[in-house]
């Protein structure tokens, strides 16, 4: 069976909108091996972006392109979840959002490449070497934080607050996701596994609260989506219908 | 052998084309010389960083996108090899970087005007990087052997920048009234900047004559700008846009074009810090550096921890 659209641009829309906020270090990292890590690792999400959101243009038919899918799409039709589009914050939020996000994308899509669709299990495949890598780099920085100064330790520790209450959302099955070949909710256990082993090295801990915040998924976003379309979207907005 | 013999000797190898290497004796004014020559184009590639990074959050389509963050990404690759090139000559990654945040070190004024519209970076693309390669693709015969060795990686990487803002001019040259007039207007603006990014006039260049007798330079300010002149008239051509300059006309005696006065009180005042971007630039730069420290400061930390573990482990 084929996957929905929605659960497509739900894909689509995760790697773009956390694609941007990485974005945002470029030229301003805090040593250059880093500014450069960070980039790419932006430019890995945004092609694994253009790949579903390219196929997602297939499926709609008609005029529909990559672009118009990011660019020409409202707020509410967003489907990424919430921690992609909170605020960059510090290398210590960064850097956690980053192992959070990519942890659990590197468990979705190592069980996406059985996938029915083989567009979607051949994306997949193709995404899991640099997933993989994101999922090396990000734990090596929450180690090094956590172990490194007092300072390091206490702004991961306060990334840890700050980013714990979106993380139960990536679990939390939406309509699209019911007919999907692999139940998020089934990762839950394996994802917290893997987190817990790297904060016994970093010598942190998992709060005890789940998250409360989601809405993502369904379209109800935080208030920071709108500036992210506002600035990614308007030159499409200012000359419709132009070729760039 | 005597202090005179030892710069014979070197004359020697540069005249016969040999390359300096970092072991090789030198006379002091030639290390200053690639030191302060090498450190300021590693600034160059990482504050140029800034007025294309300024556009990415807003490329008009994710190919765009992703072309312009893959070629910032490759600026900051140049700037490691280059600050890795600065480094045999026995000057830190730290101290040049130091040396930049004070305002001891230069780099190119070209990064001290905005990047206003999306046309810019396109036009920063052909004019900017054009004008960089015609010095690069000097520099690859460079004296100094790292230096050449990584001019080589940064010149392939560097034209096809080039050619990726050329590309992107043309499309808004076939496009729309107002993307042909956001065009035009961003070729107008970076033009003159882009000519005198050659520098002074050879008559006013005061570091000129001893980097061409080292070869360090081969050729000279003026030689180069003409020869960037040249392509530009041509290319623009194909653009179906014009240089803002009523003076270009060609030249058959010289076969070359005769162009206008660049605007030389216009270039000192942005050479001395007084150019539109010159503040924000430094400033984004040192911001970057400073909320970065503690950054290094865990990584080192973290390192140190780890090293001792490990000792600790074995004994």
């Amino acid at each position: 069976m084929p996957a929905t659209l929605d659960y497509i641009l739900h894909l689509a829309d995760n790697a773009l909108i956390l694609g941007q906020r990485n974005a945002e270090w470029c030229g301003h990292g805090p040593v250059l091996e880093q500014d450069i890590a960070i980039s790419n690792i932006s430019l890995d999400l945004i092609g694994q972006a253009r790949s579903f959101y390219q196929y997602a243009a297939e499926i709609k038919g008609g005029d529909a392109t990559e672009d118009t899918l990011a660019y020409l799409r409202h707020e509410r039709e967003f489907r990424n979840i919430l921690l992609v589009e909170q605020p960059k914050g510090d290398w210590a939020y960064t850097t956690l959002r980053q192992f959070f996000f990519s942890t659990f994308q590197l468990l979705l899509f190592q069980r996406l490449i059985t996938h029915p669709d083989e567009r979607i299990a051949a994306i997949a495949e193709k995404s899991i070497k640099e997933v993989n890598y994101h999922v090396r780099w990000s734990s090596e920085w929450v180690v090094r934080l956590g172990d490194g100064t007092e300072e390091s330790r206490a702004r991961l520790q306060q990334a840890v607050d700050d980013s714990w209450p979106f993380v139960n959302e990536l679990f939390q099955v939406e309509n699209f996701e019911i007919e999907s070949a692999v139940q998020v909710n089934e990762l839950q256990k394996v994802w917290t596994e893997k987190i817990q082993a790297c904060f016994t090295e970093a010598g942190m801990e998992i709060p005890e609260t789940a998250g409360a915040r989601s809405g993502g998924k369904k379209g109800i976003h935080s208030e920071h989506l709108g500036y992210i379309l506002a600035e990614m979207q308007y030159l499409q907005r200012s000359y419709p219908g132009c070729e760039w | 052998m005597s202090v005179h013999d030892l710069e014979k000797h070197f004359q020697d190898k540069i005249d016969q084309e040999t390359k300096i290497e970092p072991l090789d004796w030198m006379p002091e004014a030639y290390r200053k010389t690639n030191i302060r020559q090498i450190s300021q184009h590693a600034h160059s590639e990482i504050v140029g960083m800034l007025p294309e990074g300024n556009w990415i959050s807003r490329a008009p389509s994710l190919k765009r996108k992703a072309i312009l963050l893959a070629k910032v990404q490759d600026e900051a690759g140049h700037g490691l090899y280059l600050y890795s090139a600065c480094e045999t000559l026995g000057i830190t990654r730290e101290e040049t970087i130091n040396d930049l945040h004070s305002g001891r070190a230069k780099y190119s004024s070209i990064f001290n005007y905005p990047t206003l519209t999306w046309a810019d970076i396109g036009a920063v693309g052909w004019l900017v990087d054009g004008a960089a390669i015609m010095n690069q693709v000097m520099l690859t015969r460079t004296s100094y052997g790292p230096y050449a060795r990584a001019m080589v990686r940064i010149c392939k990487e560097e034209s096809f920048h080039q050619r990726q803002g050329f590309e992107s001019l043309l499309v808004l040259s076939k496009g729309s009234p107002e993307q042909k007039a956001m065009c035009q207007d961003a070729i107008n603006r970076w033009w003159w900047p882009a000519l005198m990014m050659f520098g002074p006039r050879d008559t006013e260049s005061t570091n000129s004559d001893q980097s061409m007798k080292w070869k360090i330079k081969r050729k000279t300010n003026d030689e180069l700008r003409q020869q960037f002149v040249d392509m530009c008239v041509e290319q623009v051509k194909l653009l179906g846009m014009t240089l803002p300059d009523p003076h270009l006309k060609w030249n058959t005696d010289r076969n070359h074009y005769d162009f206008g006065e660049i605007d030389w009180n216009e270039f000192w005042q942005v050479v001395k810090g007084n150019g539109p971007c010159n503040k924000e630039r430094l400033q984004a730069r040192k911001q970057a550096w400073e909320e970065g420290a503690w950054v290094r400061e865990a990584a080192a930390a973290h390192a140190t921890k780890k090293q001792k573990r490990a000792a600790a482990y074995a004994a």
